[in-house]
């Protein structure tokens, strides 16, 4: 049967292709990661320590600008009590309904989980060159000593609000898009990439 | 270009940043005993020192939290970031 969820289609199909065609390892690659659940979750001191965790099935980090990570999921913590939880798509809203049990059960009290999968888009940019491609857009210090493996950051790419954040040490980085802006950007990526990938 | 140092993110360029004007600049304890003049010197009426100055920033493009800093006004120099508001833990 089809539902829905096949008929979607990502902010960013109009461009996957040339995306994904776009490089190669040793200089840059793109690839959008479409329908990821992504869930921002707010909550506060009132809140019993380690209900988040249950909820989540791992610990929220503390510190702005860090991340933690069990498998696919991932929790960006953005700012102070505030965090966007990521994970691969889902067909049923498992973790939607895990938060939403536990919004339920804190009685509504200092908690909030909202679903806004649909609000962003993915972009994984990686390889020896993605740093240089993201710095021409970009003014944060993406240098080892200053952003590295599981830091994060909400800030500008290109003047297009993004939520930056490093995978691995390729390097890869995530860059998490608004929808309506994820056009604009993949093209300003491609752009930014001439000089790297010919 | 100033380098604005939030006290969540550390320093990032102003373009993430809106102004928020004269800190600590008190809401009156009883609005309705308050007169037309004021009012005007509650709304319009700020410090306007050359040399340090005490304002608030929101980091709009970042963690959106509100603090304080003290800025020189003629060096633009930038100390002593603060949170203030309900999001500061
Ligand atoms: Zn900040």
């Amino acid at each position: 049967m089809t539902t829905a969820l096949d008929r979607r289609r990502s902010p960013l199909a109009v461009v996957s292709d040339r995306l994904a065609a776009t490089g190669s390892a040793d200089t840059v690659t793109f690839a959008e990661r479409p329908f990821r659940v992504q869930l921002e979750v707010r909550a506060g001191a009132m809140l019993r320590p380690g209900v988040l965790d249950d909820a989540l099935g791992l610990h929220p980090p503390a510190e702005v600008g860090t991340v933690a990570r069990r498998r696919e999921r991932h929790v960006l913590c953005l700012a102070p009590s505030w965090w966007l939880v990521t994970d691969e798509p889902e067909r049923e809203p498992r973790l939607e309904c895990a938060l939403a049990e536990l919004v339920r059960t804190a009685g509504g009290i200092d908690v909030s989980a909202v679903d806004v999968s649909a609000q962003r888009t993915t972009i994984d940019v990686a390889g020896p060159s993605a740093r240089d491609v993201l710095a021409h857009g970009c003014s944060l210090d993406l240098h080892p000593s200053a952003f590295t493996v599981d830091s994060c950051a909400q800030t500008t790419l290109a003047k297009a609000q993004v939520v930056l954040q490093q995978l691995d040490d390729a390097p890869t980085y995530r860059v998490h898009v608004r929808a309506s802006f994820a056009d604009y950007l993949a093209h300003w990526l491609l752009d930014a990439a001439t000089e790297y990938v010919h | 270009m100033l380098s604005i140092p939030c006290p969540w993110c550390g320093d990032r360029d102003e373009t993430e940043f809106r102004y928020g004007g004269e800190a600590e600049v008190a809401y009156p304890a009883d609005p309705d005993a308050v007169d037309d003049p004021a009012w005007r010197e509650y709304l319009f009426v700020r410090a306007n020192p050359k040399g340090w100055f005490k304002e608030r920033w929101v980091h709009t493009a970042g963690c959106r939290q509100w603090f304080t800093v003290h800025r020189h006004t003629v060096t633009y120099e930038i100390r002593d970031p603060q949170p203030i508001g309900e999001g500061a833990r």
